[in-house]
């Protein structure tokens, strides 16, 4: 393997690996297509059929696999810089699709394999080798795009919270369409600690909220606060002195708005939230472009070449 | 039907048949403005008159504004046809017969109507307003400049407003729109051309709303009558049937040959046809013809870009289907890093260049050959693929069928270059059977991956005499293998940073596309086999080359004409034609990059001649130009 010792892209392939193996699904139906970046050479250490292409365009030829076999179950493995950057306007249109896909976005908020230049996720301000004085450019928000874009299924984990990982990545595989897993993942080398503030062991429950569909927003060690909606806006709140946990919001992955809220919180005035935060019923793309394809051959049976080349106007020359 | 308009003079009755004139070839071309319905006025004569039975070729001349400023110069829209009764290849070099809807379609296209041409005009648009929106000082119609043509003036606005006086449910501003039918009826006549064919399809278009359907009808039998009592005209013409292969036609576009082609080859091969492509000029019209064809399983879809559309082919060549994405000159410099993926990943996708003219946006609607170098060369590194190019309408099908076949074979990406003057155009074409067309074998390659005692699955292992890879669908139990754009070692296709390695593949890949020569049929020299001179084209210009030589033969002149398909690699029989000849002269829509390889490849002082107007050829300057070469020492 060929991952720098200590990256955290180790994790999200035992995750992966770990995940396909509960699925129970043949190992040729599975296909890893990828981009170009330190996460796109994970196809090449899975055992399945596999396609590193060119950087930023994963997405698109994940797309061609899938239409030409519905039966495959098609990942797609990318990180900050070929979803987000050189390959943005593939990621939006294949979500807006809703192509039967499953994306894991490695962010580490940095250019790895090109050693240390800022992302389109870098924080406002950051030294890096290409912004010795600091970057000028707001960072984009990969949870918020993916909403916008109209993503049916949309989750968040960390690359070091192994069976929280698993588990996201199990219930992507259930999903019926695109699939968007944001993963925070650590380089070890560029950007060290990008995370700690609210993945450290010693933090992590207190600054983070696990987001699961129909419970409450609770979160902290003893589960004693919570998020509770002020109108539209979110608050931290802490259980006790009046407050119960009927105050606390209970959560809806079928409601976009909440999403969208949920989107953008952030440490250090909120939980990272972490889990499924937007998942809807919405037919894959492929579904309907066979769909079609059966409902035309239904009214026009099937192709004729022959009747085909002699439709319209045509006449006869005798020799 | 007969007497629903007043003749300018004198009534209808009692007046003798008109005489018809036998005529070989002629070339009529309508013009007015983009929104008149010239192109529809256009095909729908173009119908009628293959119907009648004569070999034909037609060529549309439009703006790539949707509806410039009415009246405009940029506005005017032309459809050129030409109709023989013998075998023709060209819309016609100048037009014998144009038809100018207005002011600004007289000024841009009088220059195409031949010295002493008949010129029909629709006098009603030439208002004072019209004049000056096409820079007229003062009124063409009177002023004597038309001298040298035979001008004939009708008010075709006014007459097809009163023939159209009974139909209620129109307005006067519906009534004017139908003038095109009128002008078109008035064609008819002259040609001798049924009317019942395009009331048909008037009934088709039109059928859902009345008026408008009979409001057409009666406008294309007004311009009908018109001609047959106008004392204007006294003579109208009969083009006998051409006598053409004994079978069934039909006219079609290169667009539609190109996606017929596609679907049989797909067929023949038993593989899913998978078209994804982007919205450009002149290529579009190849994702719309294909999107038709549900029926056929063909998927086709649109990407958000030209770079999603050609990886999205990859992946679905990938995955064991036909990937296949078509554009146009910016749409190909958009797909060269994913074409670059093909060739290193060595999967079957058929890319077709529909050339226009540029560079950047340049013309999008005028033709032009330029991408040759690009298409063969014009990729990062060492990265050779086959290119074809389809010489006429026709030939688009079975140069598409050619394609694949190669693609298949020779598991490689396959630029097909087409062009605007090829799409658009039409020609009648001898309907094939289908079941006269070889099945697209798809060679069982996967064993020869399979190396005694180990595991790996060897995706790189090769075909002997093709050097082609196994091609094993994703998906497929035994065989999971991983690809991508990093080299390749030799034979398992794992990553390999290796310096012999990497030369020996730089190599393999060339050695394989070379390979290709090994299937073309010796090449065919058209008129003299050796001598004065040789005329090298490809592409679209063979129309006017192939007529030039025709004409020049005919007089007794000699020299050959040889029209290449296989552009990469050159057919090994090449060499030996070109050193029969002591000049070779090849004419481009360009300057001259066939010439450039051909100097390079064969040390021969190959010379060129080079126009890039946006325009075909015309035989003429063709005809002029081998002359001079024939007559030179």
């Amino acid at each position: 393997m060929r991952w720098c010792p200590g990256c955290g892209d180790y994790s999200i392939l035992n995750a992966t690996t770990q995940a396909f193996a509960q699925l129970g699904i043949p190992r040729e139906k599975f296909v890893i297509v990828s981009g170009i970046g330190c996460s796109s050479r994970l196809p090449y250490y899975v055992n399945t059929y596999g396609f590193h292409g060119i950087h930023g365009r994963a997405p698109a030829i994940a797309t061609g696999v899938a239409l030409a076999n519905p039966e495959l179950h098609v990942w797609v493995v990318t990180g900050d810089g070929d979803a987000l950057s050189i390959g943005g306007n593939h990621f939006i249109h294949t979500l807006r699709r809703n192509v039967n896909l499953k994306i894991l976005l490695f962010d580490n908020r940095i250019y790895g394999l090109t050693k240390g230049q800022y992302s389109p996720t870098s924080e406002f301000g950051k030294i890096n080798k290409s912004a010795p004085y600091g970057t000028l450019e707001r960072p984009v928000d990969p949870i918020a795009l993916a909403l916008a874009a109209g993503a049916t299924f949309v989750a968040r984990s960390v690359d070091i919270y192994q069976k929280h990982l698993a588990e996201v990545l199990r219930k992507a595989a259930q999903h019926r369409g695109t699939a968007f897993i944001h993963i925070f993942q650590n380089c070890y080398v560029y950007n060290d600690n990008a995370f700690t503030e609210f993945a450290d062991k010693d933090v992590r429950d207190e600054r983070n909220v696990d987001l699961e569909h129909g419970r409450p927003v609770l979160f902290g060690k003893n589960r004693d606060k919570g998020i509770r909606l002020d109108g539209m806006r979110p608050e931290v709140v802490t259980l006790g002195n009046g407050v119960t946990e009927k105050d606390v919001l209970t959560y809806d992955t079928r409601s976009l708005t909440l999403a969208h809220i949920f989107a953008q919180m952030a440490p250090p005035a909120f939980p990272m939230p972490i889990g499924i935060l937007h998942q809807e019923e919405r037919p894959p793309y492929e579904e309907l472009v066979y769909g079609q394809l059966a409902a035309v051959r239904e009214a026009k049976g099937a192709g004729d070449l022959r009747a085909l080349f002699r439709s319209g106007e045509t006449w006869e020359v005798r020799g | 039907m007969h007497n629903s308009i007043a003749p300018e003079s004198g009534g209808p009755t009692e007046r003798p048949p008109k005489r018809r004139t036998r005529l070989r070839e002629v070339t009529v071309r309508f013009a007015g403005d983009s929104g008149d319905g010239i192109q529809v006025t256009g095909s729908q004569f173009t119908s009628v008159t293959a119907m009648a039975g004569n070999d034909l070729a037609t060529f549309p001349d439009f703006p790539a504004e949707i509806r410039a400023p009415a009246g405009s110069l940029p506005g005017v829209s032309g459809f050129q046809i030409q109709f023989s009764s013998s075998d023709i290849y060209t819309p016609g070099d100048q037009a014998n017969v144009l038809v100018a809807f207005n002011p600004a379609a007289l000024r841009t296209n009088l220059k195409n109507l031949v010295p002493n041409g008949t010129l029909f005009v629709n006098k009603d648009e030439f208002t004072d307003k019209n004049l000056e929106r096409a820079g007229y000082a003062s009124n063409p119609l009177g002023d004597g400049s038309l001298a040298g043509y035979r001008l004939i003036e009708i008010p075709m606005t006014s007459l097809t407003v009163k023939a159209l006086e009974s139909v209620a449910a129109l307005s006067h501003k519906e009534r004017e729109r139908s003038r095109n039918f009128f002008a078109l009826g008035l064609v008819c006549w002259l040609y001798n051309r049924p009317l019942a064919p395009i009331e048909r399809w008037i009934h088709k278009k039109f059928g859902d709303t009345p008026g408008i359907e009979e409001g057409n009808k009666k406008a294309l039998h007004a311009g009908y009558n018109y001609g047959d009592t106008t004392e204007l005209l006294q003579v109208a013409y009969e083009v006998p049937p051409a006598r053409l292969r004994p079978g069934l036609y039909k006219n079609i576009s290169g667009t539609v040959g190109l996606a017929y082609g596609l679907l049989t080859a797909a067929q023949k091969a038993g593989l899913k046809l998978i078209y994804c492509g982007y919205p450009i000029t002149p290529a579009s019209d190849l994702l719309h013809e294909l999107s038709l064809y549900k029926n056929f399983g063909a998927i086709t879809m649109q990407a958000e870009d030209e770079i999603a559309s050609m990886n999205a082919a990859i992946g679905a060549s990938f995955a064991g289907a036909l990937g296949v994405t078509a554009t146009s000159g910016p749409g190909m410099a958009l797909k060269s890093e994913a074409i670059n993926l093909a060739v290193m990943t060595e999967l079957p996708v058929v890319i077709v260049d529909v050339q226009r003219a540029g560079p950047s946006t340049g013309m999008p609607t005028k033709t032009e050959q330029a991408d040759l170098l690009f298409a063969i060369l014009g990729r990062p590194s060492e990265s050779p693929l086959p290119v074809l190019a389809p010489s006429s309408v026709a030939d688009c099908f079975s140069t598409a069928l050619e394609a694949v076949r190669i693609a298949v074979r020779y598991m490689t990406p396959v630029i097909v270059l087409a062009d605007l003057y090829l799409v658009f155009g039409s020609e009648p074409w001898l309907i094939p059977d289908p079941d006269s067309i070889a099945p697209i074998e798809i060679e069982p390659r996967r064993n020869l991956g399979h190396a005694a005692g180990n595991g790996a699955y060897r995706s790189y292992a090769r075909d002997p005499k093709t050097l082609a890879r196994p091609w094993v669908p994703a998906g497929t139990p035994g065989f999971e293998h991983r690809i991508g754009g990093l080299e390749k070692s030799q034979l398992y296709g794992d990553v390999s940073y290796d310096p012999d390695n990497h030369d020996a593949m730089v190599k393999l890949r060339a050695e394989k596309i070379e390979r290709i020569a090994q299937d073309y049929p010796p090449q065919d020299v058209y008129g003299a086999p050796e001598g004065q001179l040789l005329v090298i084209g490809w592409g679209s210009t063979f129309g006017p080359i192939r007529t030039a030589v025709e004409q020049l033969l005919e007089s007794g002149l000699s020299v050959g004409h040889l029209h290449l398909r296989h552009l990469h690699p050159l057919p090994a029989d090449l060499g030996g034609i070109l050193s029969r000849y002591r000049k070779i002269l090849v004419p481009e829509n360009n300057l001259g990059q066939l010439r450039l390889l051909l100097r390079g490849r064969y040390l021969a002082d190959v010379l060129g001649y080079n126009r890039v107007t946006g325009q075909p050829f015309s035989v003429r300057e063709l005809r002029e130009e081998f002359l001079r070469h024939l007559n030179g020492s």
